[in-house]
């Protein structure tokens, strides 16, 4: 038996032992997974200097903290979500239990990226843990030096069974693919997803896939560019732009591309200084076949700000690309990298032509002070999300579900979502065994009187809420009219 | 070109030009649709008498009046459903409009099973329409004239947003090459598997409503006369041809004959002592069918019905009892009038029974006592779960209906239909103004920035509750006003 295969058993076990099922049980996984991730810190940010180059500070900023306020949401909110969740009752169920119950799947594969390797190899992991599920941890092997720290210090805190991580390349991620779970979460790209949906489907296995695409950021002439330019420098340039939502490339009139570049250039400075390269907030390129991959982009296209590389250190500078044609090479691909290009577009109508002819990108970006028009951009294009006025900052929003549609992806996690995601929400109905004579009107033989009535009570909608509120206010008038007579009567 | 790849091109470029994005559009083709099963009522009647035998009543009763309600709820609720949907918000998101939009997906595919044709192709179509999709509906060409009757909808739809194509595997396969924005499926898990993987190379999301053996408890405690009751209909609609019936029964020995008896009353008050003769008693959809079912007889014991006529693809409701966990017939989902009886121990035996096979799309348990219910939840998993009863749990709209495991993926009905064949969007809307609280996130980081970032990140404000509080006193305050002032 091959090790992947042991860990899927021994998971597959470990669930059906039932021990995952008790809240209690998953809280205190949670806030041992709390514990890991405030007590190796230094570890972590070890691992991400040698995979990324991220600064100190870039560990908690971009991978921890996002994931300690999902592990402090998910304890603080587990008895809710894990409750069963009551529905609108009808005539037919009026005197039944009728709720949903969420329940654990069983084991969960979960398949992470590299360039937040922490926040999207755990962000699912707390969601399956949340959910009462095991989990198959395999880390990316690509940013390897933190693939070993999961390896290595994962087991210390969380149940080895339950959560095991299996490390390894192509060869052992296949091994895993022909193993069954329950549910397989894959952060990464296209290519690779639509493997796994395949293998998924020989197992009947639901998957959710975070993929990418180019997200496009169109900027309105009416905008605070200096603002907008220094949102987007931030978003494009963080991990050296190799985030799945980075702003992809720029759409804006001709007559403010200068002033744009002009912006984003002073950004970069000020961000990075005037050397990049010696800036330990400034990030590198994961291995040398992306950085190739990213040197072939910029072929026949205006370098306006940046372009030098050092291949020894996989370094490209914060670059941008002016008057950048449609297709162009560095607008056939992901770029997932330092390069932003400024594609000229004649106002709104034609930027969204240009994003509708394209793949439903994961995050659309507009920069405008016209709500009228975001609203436009909003009703007109399709999406993961929709950031205006900023970039990246709804991926750490809670509330909202994060993930992707069309090429970008399905299925979505964050908050409650992830939990739900990871969870079969299951239908439930307690009805008695009295009252047998309302369901006369079903049985054979059918006549049109019968069916008279299961038209009634079938068809008849009486929203119970609607009514509870009315009789609430009812009460509230009377109380109201009693008070009024009785002082005009004194 | 393919006449299969014309249908999907037609419906992509009918939805390119955004016809079908106004409610009031979505809501025109909803009631169409509802007049297409008032009007073409006896034609339907009429397929499905030939299809399945099915009685006008029956036809009724359990294709129309569903789909009646569905289109009902999705007209008056579209508004709602549709809307901007508000949630919570945080420090950080405090002056900024944050919330999911619903938008339509793209080109559905919907797929349709023949045992209840009309219910299971056009419900899932309901959802699509509401959700403002196009669709591509291929109805099952096992049941044929139903099928025919279906073609009938492009005199009511809008024929280039929903187009129905007909055909059998070579036209579903033709079908399953082209991209769609979502696949819906209701059938078996065999083919299940194949649309998923034909969905994969598009990275096309599925919903699979799929089957399984829904295995039936019925616990000593309880009143076992009203339980078989419930259970003879559940299992012989249709001739058992129905993707919840109850598949087969778990209980003790000692209450076995009891159980046989009642069923065996039952059986003869639904459907006469000669059910062949009686209008109200259905058939197997076919032969292969016909002899698939008879051969799961095989080395179990009938102890009522049993008779067939191959001619009529008549197979009379069945009984087995005492039937081995190995035999024939617990191989598979049955799918027919066929209603084995398994002895267990009680409730532990037939968790552990339930638990040892793949997750079903229903799971009934019939007690008096809930905690043997609430310990049938807890211990077991399925799509869905009906106590005391069979089959109901299908037209309570506000419950997801939808398998797990084995037994599908996705869920529908009511509003889940709308929201399965959406993309409900997330949206974040900030100003550009307040750019002084972004300083903590913009390099060069430094400790202190990173002390406000873990601030606005981590500190948990829960302004839902705080406007709740405001509320509350406010309205306090209110009635203590009035009270000072009128209550004298």
């Amino acid at each position: 038996m091959s090790r992947e295969q042991k860990a899927v058993e021994r998971a597959r076990k470990a669930f059906l032992t039932g021990r995952s099922k008790s809240l209690e049980y998953r809280i205190t996984q949670l806030k041992n997974l709390l514990r890991f991730v405030r007590e190796r810190q230094n570890e972590i940010a070890e691992g991400l200097k040698k995979d990324l180059r991220r600064s100190e500070f870039g560990t908690p900023l971009y991978e921890t903290l996002g994931l300690e306020s999902e592990i402090n949401l998910a304890v603080r909110k587990l008895k809710d979500w894990a409750a069963p969740r009551p529905v609108s009752k009808s005539m037919m169920t009026i005197s039944d239990q009728v709720y949903i119950q969420p329940e654990p799947l069983g084991v969960v594969l979960v398949i992470g990226a590299w360039n937040y390797p922490w926040a999207v190899t755990i962000g699912p992991l707390i969601g399956a843990i949340a959910a009462g599920n095991a989990a198959v941890i395999k880390p990316s092997e690509v940013s390897s030096h933190t693939s070993k720290v999961m390896e290595d210090l994962l087991p210390l805190y969380l149940d080895k069974e339950l959560y095991p991580v299996v490390t390894g390349g192509v060869t052992e991620t296949q091994e895993l693919l022909k193993q069954r779970f329950d549910h397989i979460f894959y952060t990464g790209n296209g290519t690779v997803a639509k493997i796994i949906m395949e293998a998924a489907a020989k197992h009947l296995t639901p998957s959710t896939l975070e993929l990418g695409g180019k997200s496009p950021c169109y900027i309105d002439n009416n905008c605070d560019l200096a603002v907008a330019c220094r949102r987007i420098a931030w978003g494009k340039y963080s991990n050296c732009g190799q985030t799945c939502i980075a702003p992809d490339y720029i759409l804006c009139d001709p007559s403010i591309q200068d002033r744009v570049i002009e912006e984003i250039k002073k950004n970069i400075k000020e961000f990075y200084t005037e050397d990049p390269k010696k800036c330990l907030d400034y990030g590198r390129i994961i291995n040398e076949r992306h950085f190739k991959r990213l040197m072939a982009l910029m072929e026949g296209s205006s370098v306006a700000v940046g372009g030098e590389n050092d291949e020894s250190e996989c370094y490209i500078a914060p670059t941008v690309l002016r008057d950048v044609k449609p297709d162009a090479k560095v607008m056939q691909e992901e770029i997932f990298g330092p390069l932003l290009p400024v594609l000229t577009v004649s106002g709104a109508d034609e930027a969204i032509k240009f994003i509708n002819q394209r793949e439903k990108p994961l995050a659309l970006y507009i920069f405008s002070s016209d709500n009228k028009l975001i609203k436009r951009m909003i009703a007109e294009t399709s999406s993961g999300g929709v950031l205006a006025n900023d970039c990246l900052m709804h991926f750490s929003e809670s509330s909202l579900p994060f993930g992707g549609v069309g090429n970008s992806g399905m299925g979505r996690y964050h908050g409650k979502y992830g939990f739900d995601h990871l969870s079969h929400l299951r239908g439930c109905l307690i009805k008695q065994l009295k009252m047998e004579g309302v369901n006369k009107m079903r049985y054979p033989p059918h006549t049109a009187d019968k069916l008279g009535w299961a038209r009634f009570f079938i068809l008849k909608h009486v929203d119970f809420g609607s009514v509870g509120r009315m009789a609430l206010l009812a009460l509230l008038a009377v109380f109201v009219a009693v008070i009024l007579q009785r002082n005009y009567t004194d | 070109m393919s006449r299969e790849q014309l249908a999907v091109q037609q419906a992509r470029k009918a939805f390119l030009t955004g016809g079908s994005k106004p409610l009031e559009y979505r809501i025109k083709q909803l009631k169409n649709l509802n007049r297409f099963i008032t009007e073409r009522a006896t034609d339907i009647t009429n397929a499905l008498r030939k299809d399945l035998y099915k009685s006008e009543n029956a036809t009724q009763m359990f294709e129309i009046i569903g789909l009646e309600g569905e289109i009902n709820l999705a007209v008056s609720n579209l508004t709602e459903w549709a809307a901007p949907r508000p949630v919570n918000k945080t420090l950080l998101t405090i002056s900024d409009e944050v919330f999911i939009q619903p938008e339509p997906l793209g080109v559905v595919l919907i797929i349709g099973a023949w045992n209840y044709p009309i219910a299971v192709t056009l419900q899932p179509l309901v959802g699509a329409i509401a959700a403002g999709n196009a669709a591509v509906v291929k109805p099952s060409e096992v049941s044929s004239h139903t099928a025919k009757v279906m073609e009938l909808l492009s005199l009511y739809l809008d024929p280039e947003m929903y187009q129905v194509v007909t055909g059998g595997v070579p036209e579903t396969q033709e079908l399953l090459k082209q991209r769609f924005d979502h696949i819906f499926y209701t059938g078996n898990s065999t083919v299940g598997k194949l649309v998923m993987e034909a969905a994969a190379r598009h990275l096309t999301p599925v919903t699979l409503e799929l089957g399984g053996k829904s295995p039936c408890y019925i616990d000593k405690n309880c009143d076992i006369r009203i339980a078989c009751r419930r259970i003879t209909w559940g299992k012989y609609i249709n001739c058992g041809q129905t993707c919840i019936a109850p598949d087969y029964i778990l209980c003790e020995s000692s209450i076995q004959d009891k159980v046989i008896n009642e069923i065996q009353k039952c059986i003869q008050e639904f459907y006469t002592k000669d059910p062949k003769t009686f209008a109200d008693y259905g058939r197997i959809i076919n032969q292969r069918h016909f002899k698939r079912i008879m051969a799961l007889l095989e080395g179990s014991t009938v102890v009522i019905g049993g008779d067939s006529d191959e001619s009529e693809c008549y197979i009379a409701p069945t009984v087995l009892r005492d039937v081995a966990s190995g035999s024939k017939v617990m191989q598979e989902e049955i799918f027919g009038p066929i209603l084995p009886i398994i002895t267990v121990n009680g409730l532990n035996e037939a968790i552990q029974f339930i638990n040892e096979r793949e997750k079903p799309l229903a799971l009934y348990v019939f007690s008096s006592s809930s905690k043997v219910i609430k310990r049938m939840i807890s211990e077991t998993s399925s799509g869905a779960l009906l106590a005391n009863d069979c089959l109901v749990h299908f037209t309570i709209s506000d419950l997801p209906f939808g398998g797990v495991g084995n037994s599908g993926t996705g869920r529908y009905h009511g509003k889940y239909s709308f929201d399965q064949l959406s993309h409900l969007r997330s949206c974040l809307i900030k100003k550009l103004n307040m750019e002084g609280v972004n300083q903590m996130r913009y390099p060069p980081h430094t400790t202190e920035k990173l002390r406000w970032a873990r601030v606005f990140l981590l500190k948990q404000v829960n302004l839902a509750r705080w406007r709740q509080i405001a509320q509350v006193a406010m309205l306090a305050a209110l009635a203590a006003f009035v009270m000072k002032r009128f209550l004298r």
